[in-house]
Formats: structure tokens, sequence, C-alpha cells
């Protein structure tokens, strides 16, 4: 009867967590393990990564992911042209030391005493923007910076140019 | 009863005793043997800084001269211990400043040292000599320059494996111009790059120099001026090795390298360009310990220069030398003792090198001296345990890492138990054990009945109940330390041997099933709040049981709770 109790309490519980869930399992998912955490069979490895495993110092992890990514492109940094039109000269910059989109615009913006706006995937750069940023990727075309992911933009860009805000809009995605 | 010898005497005795066993054993034959060793023992070790504090280990042995500690745990180097744990030195050095101001050697393990630590030690020890840092963290290059600049009298200053927080290269540049007793110097994990003429002048004023290990960022076209000021070097490391397009460098290097005839060591070799590694060849007949675990290098290069080594005997490399590379290691390399083979790539889902068991075995088979193994692959057979066990009884160290948890010997599906019990079967010295892949309570079961000298043991993903870690702890009579991840281990062992874990130094378990601990001197770390506002049914994140003669510690974190003999009343 008590059991029965519980089972209607439970019901009308109000906890943390999605539907369905227990206690345990937000513990375990809090605690960044996988679901098959305790099941000893012959199970394949938890997709999920678990800490402390495998047991590989942090430095170590370093000296591959580097030695990847200098692999990715043919010299130490990525300079690549920037050009702003309206400007007497060009500048140039590392692509390589930023990890992200609004890093490389926040620069860029700083460099040339210029705002690019906000970028939005429909419109282009919007609210604020005289200019807008684009690229020259490897085929010779000039694209939008921000619609591809970032790791694949540092690969593909070969030179920056600012365009005035009204030659802009007409550049945004096909 | 009278003395039979003079103290004099007994202290001259004594002073030929080095090891810490031996000392310990002298000071429990007698008072007065106690205290004639406890005013003449001059080197401490201290397995785990919380066992015991400055005051105790001061007032016990008032003529120190060189203290070796450590702090957190080992699986903190997996990032299992949280930030802010623990194991500062500060309160240490401020003791010992205060009480052994001749003071003169300081190695640190997995310890929390800061700037004003190193300050402190730097300005108060006037005849300091040896500073080594092992896996340490929480200071900056500003502490390095306080070392530098203060220690007139130093000799090493050996930095492995540390987090720093690199603000600049200038601390190289405080050691004064009359500054000469350099022997060692490791600055091997730091990143920005030092004065290059500041470490000319160095390694030219300090005619003792043998030790020197660069950093990545001393280009490789530099290393021939320092070789050339340093010839009597025996352990070298370089920096990144690699260059562009400069054709003098190669026939500099083996000009230099040539000139170093005292050799035997080598490591470094971050960013490696192939082309550059025969310019050591000169230097490779000497050579008896080689760290190539940073050259991102295929197998035919690293062979090539491994070949040259025929007195090598340790190998530290990256799993690119394949089975086929470690084939080459019985014919050329005979004397072998220790291989460590490390995963280029731990996280990816597919093998992207062709290493396998085989090239263990084949090492095993090959190389009789092989006592040390730390090996990275992707599968493993109870065939091939079962071989290398036959192979190498004088293993004392054997740590493998299947990186699939839970990986099943790939042949037949099996578990893995009947290859590891076949280690410490025939293993009968081994000292220290790491398993992995797919294991039952049987491999438990093997190790308690064989693994008789086994002082560490570290387990994951392994055993189905209670009775396995009951095994190890009941029957494995020289344990000192074990280390367990995600096991399904709860109370039941641990209470039921109670009594073994006042023998050990310390016990590990993150992620298994305990709820309830089995006596004082536990410190239970969970950042989702105080145990017992967790349900009942649920376990504890991470445990660490320790002995200690000091008390519960005073610097503890937020996260971390000391049981106490009335929470396992109440628990229960």
């Amino acid at each position: 009867m008590a059991h029965e109790n519980d089972m209607d309490l439970k019901a009308t519980e109000l906890r943390l967590g999605l539907p369905g869930t227990s206690d345990r399992d937000i513990l375990k998912s809090n605690n960044k393990r996988s679901s098959n955490e305790m099941d000893n069979s012959c199970s394949t490895a938890p997709k999920a990564q678990v800490v402390g495993w495998p047991p590989v110092r942090s430095y170590r992890k370093n000296v591959l992911q580097q030695q990847q990514k200098s692999s990715d492109s043919d010299m130490l940094g990525m300079y690549v042209k920037v050009s702003m039109d309206g400007a007497p000269y060009l500048r140039k910059i590392d692509i390589k030391v930023f990890k992200n989109y609004p890093d490389l615009l926040m620069a860029v913006e700083n460099l040339f005493k210029c705002s690019m706006g906000v970028y939005s995937e429909r419109d282009g750069y919007i609210n604020g923007s005289e200019y807008a940023p684009t690229y020259e990727d490897k085929d010779g075309d000039w694209m939008l910076v921000g619609d591809v992911p970032w790791d694949m933009f540092v690969i593909s860009c070969k030179r920056l140019r600012i365009m005035k805000g009204s030659e802009a809009k007409g550049l945004g995605r096909p | 009863m009278a003395y039979s010898f003079p103290e004099e005497v007994l202290e001259y005795v004594f002073a030929f005793l080095s090891s810490h066993k031996d000392r310990n054993a002298v000071s429990l034959v007698c008072k007065s043997w106690y205290e004639i060793e406890r005013w003449c023992r001059r080197r401490i070790f201290i397995g785990n800084c919380y066992a015991v504090s400055p005051q105790i280990v001061i007032r016990r042995f008032p003529e120190v001269r060189a203290v070796k500690i450590k702090g957190k745990p080992h699986f903190a180097d997996f990032n299992l211990v949280p930030e802010g744990w623990g194991a500062y030195v500060y309160p240490w050095i401020s003791a010992m400043v205060r009480s052994y101001p001749w003071l003169e050697e300081i190695k640190l393990k997995r310890m929390v040292v800061t700037d004003e630590s190193l300050e402190l030690l730097s300005k108060s020890f006037k005849n300091f000599k040896v500073l080594v840092l092992s896996s340490c963290e929480g200071f900056t290059t500003d502490g390095l320059a306080s070392i530098a600049a203060n220690c007139r009298n130093l000799r090493e200053l050996d930095l492995r494996e540390c987090e720093v927080e690199d603000l600049s290269g200038h601390w190289l540049s405080h050691f004064p111009d009359n500054f000469t007793s350099l022997v060692s110097l490791n600055m091997s994990c730091l990143g920005s790059e030092v004065s290059f003429s500041a470490l000319e002048r160095l390694v030219s004023r300090c005619p003792n120099l043998r030790t020197l290990r660069l950093n990545r960022a001393v280009p490789v076209e530099k290393l021939p001026n320092l070789l050339r000021r340093a010839p009597q070097l025996v352990e070298f490391g370089t920096g990144a090795y690699s260059a562009e397009n400069q054709t003098d460098i190669f026939s500099n290097l083996v000009e230099a390298f040539s000139g170093c005839k005292h050799l035997k060591s080598l490591s470094g070799f971050w960013d490696v360009d192939p082309a550059y590694l025969p310019a050591m060849y000169y230097a490779c007949t000497g050579i008896t310990s080689l760290n190539l675990s940073n050259a991102t290098v295929q197998s035919p290069d690293l062979v090539e220069l491994i070949i040259q080594c025929p007195n090598l005997k340790c190998l530290w490399v990256l799993d690119y030398i394949e089975d086929a590379g470690l084939k080459a290691l019985p014919s050329y390399c005979k004397d072998l003792q220790e291989l460590r083979v490390f995963p280029s790539d731990p996280y990816g889902a597919e093998p992207n090198v062709s290493l396998t068991e085989q090239g263990l075995v084949t090492v095993s088979a090959g190389c009789p001296k092989l006592q040390s193994v730390l090996y990275f692959c992707r599968q493993m057979s109870n065939a091939a345990l079962i071989t290398i066990a036959r192979n190498r009884p004088n293993l004392i160290r054997f740590r493998l890492c299947i990186i699939d948890p839970q990986a099943p010997d790939y042949l037949t599906l099996e578990p893995l138990d009947t290859g590891f019990g076949a280690i410490v079967e025939h293993c009968k010295e081994l000292l220290r054990l790491s398993m992995s892949g797919l294991l039952t309570d049987r491999v438990f079961e093997y190790i308690g009945t064989h693994a008789k000298k086994l002082e560490m043991l570290s387990i994951a993903f392994a055993g189905d109940s209670d009775l396995g870690l009951h095994n190890v702890l009941s029957g494995c009579e020289s344990l000192r330390k074990l280390e367990i991840m995600d096991c399904p281990f709860g109370d039941k062992a641990l209470l039921a041997n109670a009594a073994k874990l006042e023998t050990m130094r310390s016990l590990w378990m993150s992620s298994c099933s305990v709820r309830r601990c089995p006596s004082s001197n536990v410190e239970v770390m969970d950042e989702r709040g105080h145990p017992d506002s967790r349900p009942e049914t649920c376990p504890v994140e991470k445990l660490y049981i320790y002995r200690t003669v000091a008390g519960p510690r005073v610097d503890k974190p937020n996260f971390v709770w000391t049981m106490d003999e009335d929470a396992v009343l109440r628990l229960s």
C-alpha cells in the first residue's frame, strides 16, 4: 500500500529534470558519465568521454592537437591580407590567433575603426553596420564571413575585404 | 644498559644507511638508537603530505638537509582531483624556514607551489642547492626569477611536467653574472622564449653543467651554439626540432653533436623534421635513455634513430613506432629495460597506427632485461599476455592501457582475467600493476593469490562485486597504494578490511558504489553537496582514504568532507 502511495506522489512531484528521468540519471549526467557506467557486460565503449580516461596527461594531449593543427596549414601562422573599402593601405592579420568569429570581427573593427553590426543568417550583417566583412575563398569566390563553421573558414580563407554596407547588401546566402 | 658503542660510532655507521626503510628499521631497535638516528637523519621522504604535519617532522628530525614530499594522489594527473583540493607546500616551507636554515634540497611531486613559497625559500635557505618540482602547479615564472636571483649556490633547477603560468622568459636573465654552480637545468615544460644570449652566457660560465633540457621555444638552429659551449653534457633536451630551409643547420648540428662525447640521455623533439634526426647519430653510441614521446614522426625515421643506440636502456616513444618498429628493438637494443609507448590519438574512435599487442610481445620475447612497461594500445588477448608473462618473469612494472574501456580479448571475446592472472603468477617481483580491458572478479582472485610483492595497483572499469576488492585487500600483503575508478565496489569490502587500510599509504575510489565510510581519516569529495544530504542510495563521488598521524586537515576546500566516527554510526 505504501508503495502505491509513493508511486502516486512521484507522479506529481516537483523536481528538476526531463520527464521520465530519475534523480540517479541526473546525478550521472552531472558527473558527465555515460549511461552504461555500471554495466559490466561486453558492451561497446561509452559514447561520452569519461573524465580521467584514457589516463593521458594534459600536456601530452596538447602536443598532438598542435601537431594536427600545423599539418592543416602550410605555414605556422595564417596571415591574410585585410582590405577596407576607402582605406589607403591594407593590413595583415593572423587568423589562427582567434578562436571564433566574434573575436575576429572585434579585432577587425578595432583595426579599421569601423562597425560591422551583428551577423544574421538571413540578412547578413545588420543593426548599425556600415561595413560587412567578406572573404575570398579557395575557389576565388567572395563570401560573407560567418556562414560556414569557424574551422572551415580558417582553412578556406585567403584574404579578407571589408566591404561598404551598400555594396554588401547584395552579398548573402544564395 | 650501557652503550656498546659511543654515540659517535653509531652515528658514523648510520651514515652509511641511505634507504629510508633501513633508517626507519634502525630507529625501532631501542630508545637510544632512535635518539641517535633522529639527530643524524639528513634526508626525509614524506609520501603523503597529509600523513604528517611539518611540526611533527621537525620535532623528530631537527637536522634535516633534504626533503622530498608528495601531495595529490596519482589520479590527479588525469584531472580526477578537483581544483583547490590541497597539497599546498607553503606551510612546509614556512615551518622549515624557521627550523632548517641549512636546508639544501627540496623535491616535490604533485604539490601546489606559489610564487610566495618560491620567494620565501630562495631568500631563507642560504645554502640551497636543489629544487625539483615534478607535476607541480600554482606558480609563475616570477617565482622562478626569485630562485634564479637569490639562490647563489643553486645546482639543480628541474621543472618536470609542471603547469607554470608563463608570464615571460625573463626569469632566466635573473641568474647573476657571477653564478657558476649550475649542474642541472630542466625548463622543458615552459612555453615562453628565454633570452637566448642570457642562456648562452649561463651555459658558458657553468663548467659543471651536465643536464640541460630546453623548452620548445628554443629553435633548432641555436642548438649548436649551446652544445659547443657544453661538450660535457650528459643529458640534453632539444627544443623544437625543425626549421625552414636553412642548409647550414644540418652540418652545424652534426658537428655540435659529435663534440658531445658524454651524452647519455636525449629528449625534447617537438615539431620534428625527420631530416634533422640523423644529425644526432654520432652522439648515439653512448645513449642509454631516449625520450621521443613528443616526436610526431613516423616509424621508419623513428627506427633509424633508435637502432643507432645499442646501449639503450630506456625508451619513451609515441605509438607511431608501430609493431614494425618495435620488432627492431630486440636486434639493436638488447639491453632495453624500460619501454613506454604513448598514444598519438587517444580520443580517436578508430586506430590511426598499426600498433597492436604484437609489438609488446616481440619486445618481451627479445629483450631479456625488460622490467618496466607502460603500453597504450587498442587490442589485447589473453594469449599475448600469457606469452609476455612467460617471456618476462622479471617484470617489475606492468601498466597496460587498452584504450577502449572493458575491451575483451579480441580473439575470443572473453575477459582478460587469465592474461593478467598469468602476469601476476609469473612475475613474482611485480611491484606495480595497472590493468584495463574487460575484467571480472576472477582477475582479483588471481591478484590476491599471487601478487604478494605488489605495492601499487590501478584499476578501472573492472570487477563485478565487492568480492573483487576484498580479494585484493586481503591477499596483497605488500599493497601500499590502490587507486580505483568506475568499478562496482562498495562498502562491504572496505568494512571487512578496515585494518588493512591502516597499513597502506592511500586508497582512492572514484565513481564506485561506496556509500558508507569505514573509519576516520577518510576524505569524501563531492561537489554536489555533503554526503549526508544525498539520498541514502546514492554513492559518494570520490573517496580518498589515507593513514595519518596529523589528524583531520585544516585546509580542506568546501567540497571535501572528512568522515568522523559519529557519521559512520548515523548512517548505519
